[in-house]
């Protein structure tokens, strides 16, 4: 039997080459590479975002946790069968039209990827009307919105509007964050949640798209 | 000597926020006269939070604090006509916070500094986002300049802000801030550097101690002004200290002062 909860430690304690040796073993025993990602490794990344937001970890080492486990995926990924979806739900992420900044994004977007979502990041400066195509492009269910600014934050707002105009709004659920961004704020522009950081946030859309 | 730009006075802060809001007069003037105690050369002004006050708010803020600003104001919108209304106001020559190279800003912004008499601070942001190598602060940097020195700005009331960004996410990024510092130092002795610092420690444990130690090694690159908190005496100190140790207080009279007012411990 494998023991996941090992592997869960070994992630956590940034161990890379004792994780990739625990991975390799588990397929040795023929454990099923979907259960190593989603037992093991996933729920390793659900412990590291979760001591992200008690500041047990910090942004560099949830960079190197989420490193490693990308390392892991890769050798994982030809071994599942296509049935075997590697995502638990579709995420579209961008920075708000007007609005250049991109590393909280960038953060929660990769930690939403590491709690095994498929999220497409597109960018920073997106338009109302890009994050509705793309919301039809890509079947998104989640769709989150970043601002630093506080001259940018209504455009927030105006994108929400623009998705319940398309009438998009009952299949997507809208997350919004950054820095002067609050549950009030959400509230008041009908998004459906508000995160203050990348591990809450992650954890958030896991909950929304369920 | 190093210019302090306070930073306390902006509307995203709750206390100012709720002041703002209630026009509470008394407690905005404490906090601009607490700011010019600690040492502040200018007092920042943002009232950009409260979304679609933003005009009576500047206006509100300058005439509270004017009559008891003993160092001038830093304009800080990034829209030329609360700033045009603003500069009428004020008596003393302002900072303006900010221009970009990115177009909207740039091209709002341009016509508006044409012909006044002000420090401006430059963001070395374009339309392509944060500045990734040191090569493109710099490049940013020249072209501001260039573009500041054409509308008959002087180079000495340009203010470089090189973006300082998290080493968090990327340990690279204090050198490469570093590096691009002293090479606009390099091209034009006479502009200034300045900026947040906080930025650098975002997503670290114990901040004020990163922020501390980076702000004297941008000192040593050539950064002469900050925007920050002059209430947090700590950094404060270390600005003093180091200023000295740069050569740039005359027989350590400044640092003397300051010990003797007990704003420097060791």
């Amino acid at each position: 039997m494998t023991d996941f909860n090992e592997i869960k430690e070994t992630l956590v304690n940034l161990d890379v080459q004792g994780l990739i040796r625990l991975v390799n073993e588990a397929l040795e025993k023929s454990t099923p590479a979907a259960d190593i990602l989603n037992n093991g490794l996933i729920a390793g990344m659900d412990i590291v975002g979760e001591k992200m937001e008690n500041e047990d970890m910090f942004i560099p080492e949830v960079l190197m946790a989420a490193q490693a486990m990308s390392q892991c995926v890769e050798i994982l990924k030809p071994l599942m069968t296509d049935g075997e979806s590697v995502t638990s739900g579709t995420a579209i992420i961008g920075t708000v039209k007007g609005d250049l900044h991109d590393i909280g994004k960038n953060l929660v977007s990769m930690m939403m990827e590491s709690a095994g979502m498929e999220v497409h990041n597109l960018g920073v400066d997106i338009a109302p009307e890009d994050f509705v195509a793309q919301i039809k492009e890509k079947n998104a269910k989640i769709v989150c919105l970043s601002a630093l600014l506080t001259t940018t934050m209504p455009m927030m707002k105006q994108t929400i509007d623009a998705i319940v105009e398309a009438g998009l709004r009952d299949q997507v659920k809208i997350m919004v964050g950054g820095a002067p961004v609050t549950q009030a704020f959400a509230d008041e522009i009908g998004a459906d949640g508000f995160a203050p950081d990348a591990g809450s946030a992650s954890k958030l859309a896991k909950n929304l798209a369920a | 000597m190093f210019e302090v730009i306070g930073e306390r006075i902006n509307t995203s802060r709750k206390l100012v926020q709720a002041a703002v809001a209630d026009r509470d007069a008394a407690y905005i003037i404490e906090d601009v006269k607490k700011q010019q105690t600690a040492g502040a050369n200018y007092i920042d002004i943002n009232a950009g939070a409260r979304i679609g006050h933003e005009e009576e708010d500047m206006k509100w803020l300058i005439d509270t604090i004017q009559p008891i600003a003993t160092v001038p104001l830093t304009l800080d919108s990034p829209d030329p006509a609360i700033l045009e209304m603003a500069f009428l106001r004020v008596k003393k020559t302002p900072m303006i916070n900010s221009i970009s190279l990115e177009k909207d800003r740039f091209d709002t912004m341009m016509p508006f500094l044409q012909g006044k008499e002000c420090k401006i601070i430059a963001l070395c942001m374009d339309d392509s986002g944060m500045p990734a190598a040191s090569e493109n602060i710099v490049n940013r940097a020249i072209t501001l300049v260039e573009e500041l020195k054409k509308i008959g700005i002087p180079t000495a009331s340009i203010y470089i802000d090189p973006l300082v960004q998290p080493i968090s996410t990327d340990v690279n990024k204090g050198m490469m801030v570093l590096d691009a510092v002293r090479a606009i130092k390099t091209h034009f002795p006479e502009v200034h550097i300045t900026g947040g610092l906080s930025n650098i420690s975002y997503g670290l444990p114990q901040r004020k101690i990163i922020n501390r130690t980076f702000v004297s090694l941008m000192m040593t690159a050539g950064m002469d002004s900050a925007i920050i908190d002059p209430l947090d005496s700590k950094i404060m100190a270390t600005i003093r200290t180091a200023d000295m140790l740069l050569g740039k207080d005359n027989f350590c009279m400044e640092y003397l002062k300051g010990v003797r007012a007990g704003m420097i411990e060791s």
